[in-house]
């Protein structure tokens, strides 16, 4: 299973209170493959993480995993081996910016 | 036994007041949707239960909210909102072209008659439509295909369609207005659109009295005279009896005429309150006094109403979409300030009191009167 935190209002949109736990299936485990999973699970996200249209990440916020800025890689890039492995989470985080 | 439910949309989520019909005490429930920028909250005047909010954040994108109990519990609905086809442009603020991009929805119009049916007016300028109670929205794109299209540019907030009339009595007909586009028309249900701006004079663009490019900050119609309407232009009170076709300023004697809201008592026609401020550079009131103007002559002749209102030291705004009625007897008026005040009349304006005064900065205002 991979591990997904959310931001403190993606959370209270998918009515969840901690991390999700997602099955992604087989093949490679990769950004567009947990964001689809994500989003077949919980559909009210669609649209939250990923522009509807360009299917690209929402300028404000990021990806992380293992301590490091997964942002800018593609998203078909395998993810780190812990996060396939469901060892370490994958963090979608708000940029900390706004009032 | 009556009542009333004011909804409010703030930059830090949703509230609804609720009164009885004396509307002296309120209850107070919120935040909806804390911590989300909501835009606006309106009802359906088929199913009062029934209600639609516009959440969005600068983070997460937009949503749709729908409630089906009277804004006791909600559920998103659809929240993608894809021009129809190629984009294209329109004119961005330096003049150079600028592909339309969606950035949230201003405004939700449910339908006069079907609960399911809702219009959407959104930035950038384009009007949406769900039949399905929110479950899809699809873009009427024959106004944005209007000719002038490429020519629209946004104003200071935006270029947001943020105004969407029904004719009551004719549900083909409807009106919007875009910053800084203009007013438009449709007859045939939103197939085809035509400007109606003519009479329109607005110094802040190359040729003051042009087809498209005014700053309107908002329409109003009572809904017994769909051929009337009244507009808060960015500068210019105005008035058509002729359903847009010609425009004559009614300003009169309003110490300032800029100003964001406009709105019609519910029983009287010819009886209209805007909230003056004093600029485009200013954004408060003249003189730090809180005052709504009323004209019960349909403009030209307008009164000043204080009573209630903060008379000292207040700077603060009333933007677009904050100022309803509801439809008792006496007509309740209500308004929202930047500061977080929400601000009642139980007697057409004669005198206000507070139904709250520490929300999050106030984006709209509507009123349901329920039976």
């Amino acid at each position: 299973m991979i591990r997904v935190v959310l931001p403190f209002h993606l959370r209270t949109l998918a009515r969840v209170n901690d991390e999700v736990e997602l099955d992604v299936g087989g093949g490679v485990v990769t950004q567009r493959s947990v964001l689809d999973a994500l989003e077949r699970a919980y559909p009210m996200l669609r649209g939250t993480i990923r522009d509807h249209v360009t299917q690209e990440r929402r300028p404000f916020l990021r990806f992380f995993a293992c301590e490091t800025d997964l942002s800018h890689e593609s998203p078909d890039e395998p993810l780190p081996a812990a996060v396939a492995g469901g060892t370490e989470p994958f963090l979608v985080i708000g940029a900390i910016a706004g009032g | 036994m009556s009542g009333v439910r004011v909804l409010v949309g703030t930059r830090k989520g949703a509230f609804t007041l609720t009164s009885d019909g004396a509307r002296r005490s309120w209850e107070v429930s919120g935040p909806h949707f804390a911590g989300w920028e909501i835009y606006h909250v309106k009802g359906s005047p088929a199913d009062p239960n029934r209600l639609f909010a516009s959440q969005s954040s600068g983070w997460f994108g937009q949503l749709i909210q729908r409630s089906d109990d009277g804004g006791q519990t909600w559920a998103p609905v659809d929240n993608k909102f894809a021009y129809d086809g190629v984009a294209g442009t329109h004119q961005w603020y330096d003049g150079t072209p600028h592909p339309w991009e969606f950035k949230r929805v201003w405004h939700l119009e449910p339908s006069l008659t079907d609960p399911d049916t809702v219009y959407a007016g959104v930035e950038d300028a384009a009007m949406f439509r769900t039949t399905d109670g929110g479950q899809s929205w699809h873009e009427m794109s024959g106004l944005r295909r209007h000719g002038s299209g490429p020519h629209w540019s946004p104003g200071a907030g935006g270029m947001c369609l943020h105004t969407i009339l029904i004719d009551p009595t004719n549900a083909k007909r409807m009106f919007i207005a875009i910053s800084a586009a203009g007013a438009f028309r449709t007859e045939d249900g939103g197939d085809t659109w035509q400007p109606i701006n003519q009479g329109l004079r607005s110094q802040h663009i190359p040729d003051p009295t042009a087809e498209v490019g005014h700053c309107v900050h908002r329409l109003a119609m009572h809904r017994s005279r769909p051929q009337v309407l009244f507009m808060q232009k960015h500068w210019d009170v105005m008035r058509t009896d002729n359903g847009g076709d010609s425009w004559r300023e009614v300003s009169g004697n309003l110490p300032t005429d800029f100003g964001f809201v406009i709105d019609v008592h519910a029983h009287e026609p010819e009886t209209i309150y805007v909230v003056p401020i004093k600029s485009d550079s200013e954004h408060f009131p003249l003189d730090g006094r809180l005052q709504v103007y009323r004209s019960k002559t349909g403009g030209d002749t307008w009164e000043p109403l204080t009573k209630g209102l903060p008379q000292k030291d207040c700077y603060v705004n009333v933007l677009r979409d904050a100022m309803a009625v509801d439809s008792l007897d006496a007509c309740g008026v209500y308004f929202g300030t930047t500061g977080g005040q929400v601000y009642a009349s139980a007697d057409a304006g004669d005198s206000w009191s507070p139904i709250v005064t520490n929300l999050p900065p106030v984006l709209s205002v509507e009123v349901q009167t329920l039976s």
